[in-house]
């Protein structure tokens, strides 16, 4: 496994929403390249035969009926919004089409 | 000048039709006030935990067996990540190793060919909220509805298998078709619970490697796809005449302009980073549900069409026409309960109703002004005589003019069909008697000559006689004349 350099820092930064400085970026580098050493330890174990899992829990098939179940208010969903207007959570303007 | 074949594929999204969110309990009811159908789970607030509607799976299991896929015993969600106002938790839950189907395909006519698109996926996942941008002049700021945020979204994806814009038409159709008929989504176009995405590229004939292909968003029509290929076509073959190269790369339709155009943001690659979603367990999908879902299919276009040759005598033609859509099929049927004419009613649906709608594709039944009802008695005054057929194209045309109940109209405008042969016998003999040189052609064996007449009784009765009653009269005024 390669080491992350400081421009895979900035670009995953940015797919997060992030600003590091050039100093954090090359600090987080060397922490993730330490972490990523770290787990590679798993490589060692031979997983022949062994079905790859999401999650440790012993359960599937967990669904629910479809049942309508109240919501919550207006108000309360709107409480930890910064800013709101007419019902809606205002934003900045969305120049960026998806 | 090179020939070019333009090849074809598409995404398509539906709302499923189930009363709850995918992971949450809130209402997926249309139309309420902003954010009144939100709550931890669907706002993303941390700490809460998804839970799968099962309803929902079961709806994507229908339309995966109708779209003859290949069932995955065992299906896994997937965080997809990016970052959006619309999308609360910074990722839409979707599948992408484990779909719950794949390899399937549909069929479909275009002309009297039977084309077959196939089906590369189709999985369940979740819509996002909905950005509004204000309408305030100079507003520096969108807002943000999450109401549909968490509603179960179907995808369906399929391989580049068009060939042309008449081809992606009867496609679409189709498939709209066949997912109106499961009756997994109401198919609401204009409120974007049905949404085609497409996928379009060029090559040169003959060859068997695909072109560069370009994704187009924002299509929120089926004229707008037509378009679309269309402006599309051009534009590609365009750069390739000229020596350039398509890029690969998502663009958005342009209304206005009715051109695609680049998006702006290109600096940010898209990296979605997929990864199990570890709040969501596996789910088995045996096979004992999967024949479950199997035998209770509603009927489909095929069987329903079978029935109706079988059941009300149509022809095959007939009833293909008449069942490629459900709304159609249901409001001819909703028409035979209160006058059973198939053969009659059929043919007024035929040349009537899908002849409205089909003057624009995104037209929907339900805003067709003729109620079944309304069009069935239509049909039995003509049965009963009380109207001839010309006169019933008049009363249709009121009908559809908004002014109410065929009965109603035939009384305003006085349209009734005289059938008192004794109103009708003083104008026959008028008639006879100022036409000389035609009653003597009939005398000679013309008897299409008789037309005239019986054109002119009509008109002095303004349509309301009975042709064949006029006829009649007409010849035995003539033999009594002897
Ligand atoms: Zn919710």
């Amino acid at each position: 496994m390669s080491d992350f350099t400081r421009d895979e820092i900035h670009r995953l930064a940015l797919l997060a929403r992030l600003e590091f400085t050039d100093e954090q970026a090359d600090a987080f580098a060397q922490q993730l390249t330490q972490i990523l050493h770290y787990v590679e330890t798993l490589n060692g174990l031979d997983t022949t035969g062994v079905e790859p899992t999401s999650h440790a829990l012993a359960l599937h098939s967990v669904m629910r009926d479809d049942e309508p179940r109240p919501s919550l208010s207006n108000a309360e969903a709107l409480a930890n919004a910064p800013e709101q207007e007419a019902g809606c959570f205002r934003v900045p303007p969305i120049i960026q089409e998806l | 000048m090179t020939a070019f074949e333009t090849v074809i594929g598409f995404e398509i999204h539906t709302e499923l039709l189930t009363r709850s969110k995918v992971w949450c309990g809130c209402s997926t009811q249309f139309g309420q006030p902003p954010n009144t159908q939100v709550c931890p789970i669907c706002l993303g607030l941390p700490g809460s935990l998804p839970v799968l509607n099962r309803r929902a799976l079961e709806l994507a299991l229908r339309a995966c067996v109708a779209l003859n896929c290949r069932i995955a015993p065992v299906i896994q969600f997937e965080r997809k990540n990016y970052y959006y106002p619309d999308l609360p938790k910074n990722y839409q839950i979707s599948q992408l190793r484990k779909n719950l189907g794949e390899a399937g395909w549909l069929e479909f006519q275009v002309g009297d060919e039977t084309r077959r698109v196939r089906i590369n996926n189709v999985h369940l996942e979740e819509d996002a909220g909905k950005n509004i941008h204000p309408e305030t002049p100079g507003a520096d700021y969108s807002l943000v509805d999450l109401n549909r945020a968490g509603t179960p979204l179907l995808e369906i994806v399929t391989e580049p298998d068009l060939r042309s814009a008449a081809e992606a038409a009867a496609f679409m159709n189709a498939m709209k078709s066949l997912l109106e008929y499961l009756e997994v989504s109401d198919c609401n176009m204009h409120e974007g619970r049905l949404r085609f995405e497409l996928n379009i590229s060029q090559r040169r004939a003959g060859e068997e490697r695909l072109g560069t292909k370009v994704e187009v968003k924002n299509l929120n029509s089926m004229k707008t796809v037509l378009r679309c290929i269309d402006a599309e076509e051009d534009r590609q073959r365009d750069l390739l005449e000229s020596g350039e190269s398509v890029i690969q790369e998502t663009r958005l339709w342009d209304e206005p302009s009715g051109r695609t155009r680049a998006m702006r943001s290109k600096e940010v690659a898209h990296d979605y980073r997929y990864f199990p979603d570890p709040d969501l367990v596996e789910i088995h999908v045996d096979e004992a549900w999967v024949g479950r879902v199997r035998a209770e299919l509603p009927e489909l276009p095929d069987a329903r069409r079978r029935r109706f040759v079988e059941q009300y005598g149509l022809t095959d033609y007939s009833a293909g026409v008449l069942t490629a859509r459900k709304p159609v099929a249901e409001y001819f049927e909703s028409a035979l309960r209160s006058h059973a004419n198939p053969v009659g009613i059929g043919n007024w649906v035929i040349n009537e109703v899908l002849r409205w709608l089909g003057e624009d594709p995104d037209r929907e039944l339900a805003d067709y002004p003729v109620a079944a009802h309304d069009l069935a008695v239509l049909v039995r005054m003509i049965d009963e005589a009380t109207i001839s057929g010309k006169i019933a194209k008049e009363v249709y045309k009121a009908m559809m003019a908004g002014e109410g109940a065929p009965e109603a109209i035939v009384k305003a405008h006085g349209l009734v069909q005289i059938t008192d042969t004794s109103e009708i016998e003083p104008i026959v003999a008028r008639v006879v008697a100022e036409n000389p040189d035609t009653v003597a052609k009939i005398r000679a064996g013309k008897d299409k000559a008789i037309m005239a007449l019986v054109g002119q009784v009509m008109k002095e009765t303004r349509g309301k006689a009975n042709p064949q009653t006029v006829n009649e009269l007409i010849r035995s005024r003539i033999d009594e004349m002897v």
